[in-house]
């Protein structure tokens, strides 16, 4: 599986909010479709997405079937200090990825 | 009374025609889902593969050494004396220089490494050479885009010349310029290549779809960008 493009400026002034975005790649099978002999497709999605920027939690969605494939995220955080933002998913078939990236606070 | 079709206008791209979501999503690189293709490409092009333990970025160094590229493809080979598609070249770069198997046409690997090299090139004109030994390769494919087909019994010039700009049901027929592909379509839920595009249409007239690497595939991509002249390279494209 590619790994999500993450978008989060480099620098952020404190107390500045700043832009998240991430563009996951998974399939998000809708479990509604049925393959060319009729056999329904297992739903293999993505259910839950969790957020934390410096250990605290920041965003959590959870996602349901008719989310297309790739889903993309965009939401905003208020710069405290330096960190770790840490992407973590989990989809049906229990993988549980994720994905951190640094960010400076002046 | 004649309406739409482009016999003689200047080509109109897909882009154009998509709707303003569609359009954001390939205008931004954060949220173009081609760019997770592009993203593991990157990865691909400096991962050594094959008996001679070679990258593509040992011959060629940065990618970025491959703008342009894109733009004059399917090119001729000389080797064989028919024209090549850009996909068929990285094949034939694992096999012949890096000692590798072939990618399997539509594999996420052949995809990445196509997109990414065709990205180098967004923005710049179509280059085909139309006046060397390509000719009777384009004039082949465009012998295949005229020819009538399939129980339906129509030519790819029906739908997307004669009648481009109208509707098929609820969508509006593009000119089918392949200037974008690699292409992500949302229709496909996922990144996809032109020879797969082409197997879509061909089956919606009800004919036989041509096998992987027929000549005759290559010879309708040359042709179509021929006549796509005017346009810029687009991958990777966002359409409905």
């Amino acid at each position: 599986m590619a790994r999500p493009l993450i978008n989060v400026p480099k620098t952020v002034r404190r107390g500045d909010s700043f832009e998240i975005r991430i563009l996951i790649a998974h399939p998000m099978e809708s479990g509604q479709r049925r393959d060319e002999y009729g056999k329904q497709i297992a739903r293999d999605i993505i259910h839950s997405f969790l957020c934390t920027y410096a250990g605290e939690e920041v965003f959590r969605a959870d996602f349901f079937p008719a989310i297309a494939a790739n889903p993309f995220l965009a939401f905003t955080a208020r710069a405290v200090e330096t960190g770790r933002l840490v992407f973590t998913w989990t989809d049906d078939h229990g993988a549980v990825a994720f994905d951190t990236v640094e960010i400076v606070v002046e | 009374m004649f309406q739409g079709g482009v016999a003689h206008a200047a080509p109109h791209s897909g882009y154009d025609d998509a709707g303003p979501q569609v359009r954001a999503m390939q205008d931004d690189d954060t949220q173009n889902p081609g760019f997770l293709w592009v993203q593991q490409g990157e990865t691909l092009w400096t991962e050594a593969a094959g008996s001679r333990a070679t990258s593509c970025a040992t011959c060629h160094g940065p990618v970025t050494a491959m703008r342009g590229v894109a733009a004059r493809y399917p090119a001729f080979n000389p080797a064989t004396a028919t024209p090549i598609t850009l996909a068929q070249r990285i094949n034939h770069c694992r096999t012949e220089h890096q000692g590798a198997t072939r990618l399997p046409p539509e594999s996420d690997a052949l995809l990445a490494l196509s997109t990414l090299v065709a990205v180098q090139s967004r923005g710049l004109p179509l280059a085909i050479d139309d006046t060397g030994p390509l000719r009777p390769f384009i004039a082949a494919g465009e012998t295949f885009f005229r020819t009538r087909q399939g129980q339906l019994n129509l030519a790819c010039a029906t739908c997307h010349e004669e009648r481009a700009g109208h509707h098929l049901g609820g969508a509006l027929i593009p000119e089918g310029h392949a200037n974008g592909y690699p292409q992500y379509r949302l229709e496909w839920q996922k990144l996809g290549s032109f020879p797969r595009r082409l197997r879509a249409c061909m089956l919606g007239v009800r004919a036989e779809p041509l096998p992987a690497d027929a000549p005759d595939a290559t010879n309708i991509e040359l042709y179509l960008a021929v006549r796509a002249r005017g346009l810029t390279v687009e991958t990777p494209a966002v359409r409905p």
